[in-house]
């Protein structure tokens, strides 16, 4: 373990400690009466009191935020209001969904991204390149969920190549779950998929006009060899920089791909839950997604200190 | 490159420069024309649509685009699409222009404060951890939670969720800038930290955040689409882009046209900033030409 890591974890508890508080403290700040909002409107005095007691709200802040924590570690986050069920057990069917969809998606968007990518740096200036910018282009400027809207139009209903909507689950049938998920996937990788491309680029054309990859040139190398030896090796790098960047904006597409895929996934279970004012699982999904967000970071930064060694000894940028 | 391209210091103002590298760019300037265009429809949109945006025709629904007195046909009330549009774009760039405006009226003090003093750096990168922790949707979720959905709670919401890079991109330059020689005279001369920063240092960031800026708002613009779309953002009957391909999926076999129309506006607007931003950036930093 080098200082850099050690350093890392410490900075990721401590993120992780403090956006615990904000949510307990977002969650305090909600309009409402929260033992009210459970008990029911007509709640009679001594009910409301009795679920207070239950909630813990008549205990003192500090202990209510560690009976939180400690709560939300033991994956309790309470009961939904509106559907009554564990809200653990809504994140369990859900969360599998998202997952999913953003692995398929991420996965299409580095095929993508760096094809496209080393293809614009390889034909610089020629019109595979121009193609290459476009297409990045657009990715950037066009909204996804508009163009799975139209795809749903065009590619499910018209020309009925992929379902228009539904899910069905990876586990019980992978081919068809696959299938399932193949457009809503490549919707949510086209915006991820052109940033891919821009950096891939980038830095492609960074390499190839470094020295080393000069003198492996110098020592007759072959063309593709040294593209691929060092100059997607690189991109790697870039790829899993931007992977972990662009993972908020990746978080946020999934809710607007299920929402219009109509896919039974975490996002709905947000929209769901705040168009409901269903506050433990609102409390909880912003809980789950912050730690996941964290911890992936995190992981990010530890495969990028493990590929690009300089990071682990040079220090900040 | 270890040499510096000494023929562009040459030539004379940093205004003359910028404008004549953009004049060379026929993508960046038809990304400054579309952008005028846009700003102008945004400004002056009460003057241009034919109609109310919220104006319901309820004879006419579901016109189809050339018919005459509704140009882009009209959505499931009749409302005239071509009037929404021009209003929608009007809130589009309105939560861009506040989103920015929060990550710049944040981020830029944050960012010029955490170079200049390595000791508040550790405090300001935490708390910018801490915001990166939230994605912009999350946030949006909470706020709507906490005061009900609407355009400035969308705002609040993209501009939160830019301020750390703001803060990052501010924070690199000062570090830059620092160490330049005339800063460093200044700090032999005695000035103060404030003039230093404010007089000295500020004025050479302004190039990155405006740059900045230009990457920003298309994020915003589509971020207020997504989030209106979700029913996150601005409300109904109000015209937003988002709020009007939300509607449009809702029929969108009986009327396909009514969801051709916004998703084009967004990608107009976003097209503009981002050619604009890109040739702004060719022409405010030599190194990264990409001739």
């Amino acid at each position: 373990m080098s200082r850099y890591l050690l350093n890392r974890l410490w900075q990721s508890a401590l993120t992780l400690v403090l956006a615990s508080i904000v949510v307990f403290i977002g969650v305090r700040m909600l309009p409402g009466d929260p033992a009210l909002a459970m008990a029911g409107e007509e709640a009679d005095p001594e009910t409301l009191a009795q679920v207070r007691e239950s909630l813990g709200l008549d205990k003192p802040i500090l202990v209510q935020y560690l009976t939180f924590v400690s709560n939300a570690l033991r994956g309790d986050f309470g009961v939904s209001i509106r559907t009554g069920a564990p809200v653990s057990d809504l994140i369990a069917t859900t969360l599998p969904v998202t997952l999913w969809l953003s692995a398929y998606a991420i996965t299409i968007a580095i095929l993508i991204g760096i094809l496209t990518g080393v293809i614009a740096a390889r034909f610089k200036g020629r019109w595979p390149e121009w193609i290459a910018n476009g297409f990045a282009l657009i990715g950037l400027s066009v909204p996804s969920f508009w163009l799975g809207i139209l795809a749903i139009l065009y590619l499910a209903v018209t020309l009925g190549w992929f379902p228009a909507s539904g899910y069905v689950p990876i586990g019980q049938n992978p081919l068809v779950g696959l299938y399932y998920l193949t457009l809503p996937a490549i919707i949510l990788a086209i915006g991820l998929s052109a940033v891919i491309m821009r950096q891939t680029r980038a830095s492609m054309l960074q390499t190839m006009s470094a020295d080393y990859v000069r003198t492996a040139r110098a020592k007759g190398l072959g063309r593709f060899r040294i593209l691929f030896r060092y100059g997607l090796r690189n991109s790697l790098i870039v790829v899993v920089t931007i992977v972990g960047l662009q993972l908020g904006g990746l978080i946020s597409g999934a809710v607007v791909t299920e929402r219009i895929f109509g896919l039974p996934g975490f996002g709905k279970l947000t929209l769901d839950s705040v168009f409901t004012r269903d506050y433990p699982v609102i409390q909880a999904v912003v809980l789950v997604v912050t730690v996941a967000y964290i911890v992936i970071n995190l992981g990010v930064d530890i495969l990028y200190s493990v590929i690009n060694p300089r990071i682990r000894v040079g220090g900040k940028n | 490159m270890a040499l510096i391209d000494t023929s562009q210091l040459s030539l004379g103002s940093g205004r003359g420069r910028i404008w004549r590298s953009l004049r060379r760019n026929p993508l960046g300037m038809l990304g400054g024309i579309m952008l005028i265009l846009v700003l102008l429809v945004a400004v002056f949109a009460p003057l241009l649509a034919p109609y109310d945006p919220t104006q319901v025709h309820f004879d006419t629904p579901f016109q189809k685009p050339g018919t005459v007195g509704f140009p882009l046909g009209t959505d499931d009330l009749g409302r005239d699409i071509l009037s929404r549009i021009i209003f929608g774009t009007r809130a589009s760039i309105q939560v861009g222009m506040l989103s920015v405006a929060l990550a710049v009226i944040v981020g830029t003090p944050l960012g010029l404060l955490s170079g200049y003093w390595r000791w508040l750096d550790g405090i300001v990168s935490r708390v910018t951890d801490l915001m990166l922790a939230f994605p912009f949707l999350i946030i949006a979720v909470g706020l709507a939670a906490i005061n009900g959905a609407s355009l400035a709670n969308a705002a609040v919401a993209l501009g939160i969720a830019q301020i750390p890079t703001m803060m990052r991109v501010v924070r690199a330059e000062t570090l830059r800038v620092k160490e330049l020689d005339f800063v460093m005279s200044a700090r032999a001369m005695n000035a103060s930290a404030p003039r230093i920063l404010g007089q000295h240092i500020l004025p050479n960031l302004l190039s990155a955040v405006i740059v900045q800026a230009t990457v920003i708002i298309p994020v915003a613009v589509i971020g207020e689409a997504i989030l209106s779309f979700l029913g996150l953002g601005i409300q109904p009957p109000a015209a937003s882009l988002g709020i009007m391909l939300s509607d449009a999926q809702q029929y969108i076999f009986r009327a396909p046209s009514a969801a051709v129309f916004p998703g084009l506006a967004i990608a107009a607007i976003c097209l503009a900033f981002n050619l604009f931003g890109d040739a702004l950036r060719d022409a405010l930093d030599p190194t990264s030409t990409r001739k």
